[in-house]
């Protein structure tokens, strides 16, 4: 008990509180100049990459995932096909970073398999240097653990619609159309929206594929706060980090609060 | 009579079949390239032909670390921090929660709270926090890059405690160590003859999420300029990419040759019936 | 039999707008296991048949064929004269009761039931009234905006039933809509379904694997094996005329007695017992005799040794060990139940109420 509680404190809520603290200080005097620094052009345009990465990503990542997840889900259940897509999607959910950028640019890059495959058949994809932009390459990169990690927390919802609720359907007179209408889009709406704000804060948190794929700039707020501990200290930098690391915990905060509300709705829904 | 009639359900199953296969098809061409593409790369020679020259030296442990130095010390370093991560999870998590459950279930709404805490801290803002408490793990210890494991410890907690909570929901704790207690089991006996035994799977999966976060750790790892794997492999990229990419692809593969594994040895929850669950949980008021 | 089945009038003449169903030669296999092998079935309009028998009997994939919600190898179903064989469920008209869960958890009660009449275009007000009447006649009126999920299970099973029957359907079809409920609510339950079956009229067809269930709501029972019928009679006539041994097994509680058959009788236990037509009329043979058919008195020159009294209620039972033979379940009025203990020796004879017996294989 004791130990537990102690080490939270050491290594949790100091911390917290140090960002929390540390947004509104500077030089040992509190100040709210940290919190007008995120009104920085470099802050708010990194601030507004990431929400729009974390948005189209988490869009089309969930868009693409559910629809794999209920093509799994027709598999049979204790299948080889089921076992090793879920098996790959869970790795592969939580591989992001040095090992992703690298598997993006060998396929990709100018000298990557996919990019001479499609030279050689008269399509020129420009040396493999849109893969380093943040709207283009990287969008793709971060679909590459957004589908999959999709796949792991959808599939329990769609595992959970009960045949019995189509059987139900039918003999009422329904069609399979109006199954998902009326029957199972209702029933795995709070699923899918709780699931795609999951999808949202995990691209919007993600640092290390950004920092190991792109190396001009920091067009994403985690490679600003980033870029606080890496660069030369401009005087007070340093704090404006913690403003900006407090923002993104509260856009965090806030989406995942949403998301446990939606979840507990969907628990009660697909009573499992 | 007429012949076997072919109806509806059958045209049903047959455009399920097709869909679910295209479906799948695509997928793994999505899953796989990336996948194909490091395999390609790293037996590839400065001349365009293949050759397994990267593959036959990464089996061979020896060179590695004379040659690479940096990425066997991140190796080693790695496995470490899974190591005791590992145990400083289970040593922090298992008794705490066995014991809010047993008699103080008025924490557990704090406890669940405090564990579910570091989802909404992204690592990068964990760094940003952790930097002068890091600064003191210096002072009292080492700049050694084992010391990440307090650091990853908080990050793993979410994931374990759900692993964790999932198991003890399964078993009655209460009634499992009031048995015990009744045949005269001390606490200490409570718990590791009849809590743990009966957590296996749930203390498995738990560190087994420990180790593949772990493993795969950047953020922290490289703004604290200590040289775990990933920063190791993250390095060497710069100067020799194909034994780099080797090393990542070779650990992607073994972990999902793992989980794989392990998706046939667990599960003995679904075994459970539907109907007994039911009866179980739905009190008839009458 | 621990409960007596409660008896209803006939209903044959209730049934105002009950249609005939027809199930002809229906076949299904799964891989090399037959699960419907020839099923011809017939229900009369406004008749409630049950089908019993042991877990893959075939009883469901029956009730599932007449569904539409799998598909016959072969055969033919009819419904008011019309061939509904390759017509697909939602243009059937049934309307089904599942075995639990079938509720639809976004809606309320009231929306379940409505759900079908929307279906249907059915007008708003029309729709409504509907659903609340049928609410009604469940008994559920004042948990009409409860979800799924604040009802029990028995709860959710009548609205289930409410839905079902809200769209006025040619056959109702309930498939083992009691198993997943308690004991106590379970009977009270069966109780209603009949009470309310009788009341609309409607062909049912209900599935189960209890055989104090159908013998209790139905008009008459089949008992099903490995895909075939074994026997359809009324409850009282399969209970006291089985045709074969693993009816007689199945329904109810059977003493398995070794005997001699000489021509309409057997010699069992030192008595004549009059055999039931189908039997085997000589040689050694295995009768099967009901506990309440048997008569137990103390005796100490007795040929049986009493195991254990149980008091049950309405009556009691003595299980007595018979030297050199079976085990016997006797019924004995309650008040007897003084006049027995363990270890006493007593007699055991049959009280000549007709029985089938089957050829015993001698060792």
């Amino acid at each position: 008990m004791v130990p537990f509680f102690a080490y939270v404190t050491v290594f949790l809520l100091i911390p917290a509180l140090v960002v929390v603290i540390g947004a509104f200080v500077s030089g040992g005097r509190p100040t709210l100049g940290n919190i007008r620094a995120l009104g920085q052009p470099a802050v708010t345009s990194a601030l507004w990459h990431s929400v729009v990465l974390s948005a189209v990503t988490a869009v089309v990542g969930a868009v693409l995932g559910a629809v794999l997840a209920y093509a799994v889900s027709t598999a049979s259940p204790r299948g080889v096909l089921k076992r090793f897509l879920t098996s790959l999607c869970g790795v592969l959910a939580q591989f992001g970073g040095v090992t992703l950028a690298f598997a993006f640019l060998a396929t990709f890059g100018a000298t990557g398999f996919l990019t001479r495959a499609l030279a050689t058949v008269g399509v020129q994809s420009g040396g493999g240097l849109w893969l380093y932009e943040w709207d283009k390459g990287l969008m793709l990169v971060y679909l590459y653990f957004q589908v999959p990690l999709m796949l792991i927390v959808f599939l329990p919802a769609v595992e959970g619609l009960r045949p019995q609720w189509r059987e139900a359907t039918e003999t009422l007179g329904g069609s399979t159309a109006l199954y998902w209408r009326r029957v199972g889009g209702p029933i795995l709406l709070p699923s899918f929206i709780g699931a795609l704000l999951l999808l949202f804060t995990n691209a919007f948190s993600a640092y290390a594929t950004a920092a190991a794929l792109v190396s001009q700039g920091s067009p994403l707020l985690p490679l600003q706060i980033g870029g606080t501990f890496t660069s030369e200290v401009i005087l007070g930098r340093e704090n404006v980090g913690k403003a900006m690391a407090l923002a993104m915990v509260v856009v965090v905060a806030l989406v995942m609060t949403a998301y446990a509300v939606l979840d507990r709705r969907a628990s009660r829904w697909l009573v499992r | 009579m007429a012949g076997p009639v072919s109806g509806q359900r059958a045209v049903m199953r047959r455009r399920q079949n097709a869909f679910r296969w295209a479906v799948v098809t695509v997928a793994l061409l999505f899953f796989g390239a990336p996948l194909f593409g490091m395999l390609e790369f790293t037996t590839r020679d400065a001349s365009g032909h293949r050759t397994a020259a990267t593959w036959s030296q990464l089996a061979d442990l020896g060179t590695i670390s004379q040659r690479y130095p940096d990425l066997s010390a991140g190796l080693v370093a790695s496995l470490w921090l899974a190591v005791l991560t590992v145990v400083m999870m289970l040593v922090l998590l298992v008794p705490t929660m066995t014991w809010v459950r047993l008699r103080l279930p008025g924490l557990s709404r704090t406890v669940e709270f405090l564990c579910l805490l570091p989802l909404t801290v992204p690592a990068i803002v964990l760094v940003v926090g952790l930097t002068p408490v890091y600064a003191w793990v210096t002072y009292l210890l080492n700049g050694s890059a084992v010391w990440l494991c307090f650091a990853y410890v908080v990050l793993v907690l979410p994931y374990a405690y759900r692993a964790l909570d999932a198991g003890l929901r399964a078993i009655d704790v209460r009634t499992l160590s009031e048995a015990a207690r009744s045949l005269g089991a001390g606490w200490g006996t409570v718990m590791a003859r009849v809590i743990l035994p009966n957590l296996r799977t749930a203390v498995l999966s738990a560190a087994f999420l420990t180790v593949a976060l772990t493993l795969g750790e950047f953020t922290i790892a490289n703004l604290f300029s200590r040289t775990n794997l990933q920063v190791a492999m993250y390095l060497l990229g710069k100067s020799d990419a194909q034994i780099s990419v080797a090393v990542g692809l070779a650990a992607l593969l073994f972990a999902i040759a793992i989980l794989f594994a392990m998706s046939f040895v667990g599960g003995q929850r679904d075994t459970v019936s539907p109907l007994s669950r039911l009866r179980r949980h739905r009190q008839e008021p009458t | 039999m621990t409960t007596a089945p409660t008896t209803y009038a006939p209903t044959t003449s209730g049934g105002q707008r009950g249609v005939a169903v027809e199930l002809t030669g229906l076949r299904r296999s799964y891989g090399p296991v037959r699960a419907l092998d020839d099923l011809t079935l017939r229900l009369a309009p406004g008749e409630l048949v049950a089908l019993l028998g042991p877990s893959g009997c075939g009883k469901t994939t029956a009730l599932r064929c007449l569904a539409g919600l799998e598909d016959p190898d072969g055969g033919r179903i009819e419904v008011d004269g019309k061939d509904l064989t390759r017509v697909p469920t939602n243009r059937r008209d049934l309307g089904m009761v599942f075995q639990a869960y079938s509720l639809f958890p976004h809606m309320t009660a009231r929306q379940n039931v409505e759900f079908g009449l929307q279906l249907r275009r059915q007008p708003g007000e029309r729709r409504r009234a509907r659903a609340a009447a049928m609410l009604d006649l469940v008994g559920l009126s004042s948990q009409a905006d409860r979800f799924a999920h604040q009802l029990s299970g028995g709860q959710q099973q009548r609205v289930a039933l409410a839905r079902a029957l809200a769209i006025e359907p040619q056959v109702l079809l309930l498939d083992e809509p009691l198993s997943a409920l308690d004991a106590k609510v379970r009977v009270q339950l069966r109780d209603e379904i009949r009470r309310i079956q009788l009341e609309v009229g409607t062909t049912t067809l209900f599935v189960t694997h209890d055989q104090e269930e159908a013998l209790a709501v139905a008009d008459r029972v089949g008992v099903m094996r490995s895909g075939r019928l074994e026997q359809i009679a009324a409850p009282q006539e399969l209970y006291s005329r089985p045709v074969n041994d693993f009816v007689a097994d199945f329904v109810g509680v059977t003493n398995r007695l070794p005997g001699h058959a000489h021509g309409h009788a057997a010699a069992v236990m030192d008595a004549d017992v009059p055999l039931l037509s189908g039997s085997a009329t000589s040689g050694a043979v295995t009768v099967l005799v009901r506990p309440e058919h048997l008569a137990v008195r103390p005796d100490a020159a007795g040929g049986a040794e009493v195991l254990s009294v149980s008091f049950l209620g309405a009556h009691a039972r003595v299980v007595a060990q018979v030297t050199g033979g079976p085990k016997v379940f006797v019924q004995v009025p309650s008040r007897a139940v003084a006049d027995f203990s363990p270890g006493q020796r007593v007699t055991v004879t049959p009280v000549g109420e007709p029985a089938l017996a089957v050829a015993r294989e001698e060792a």
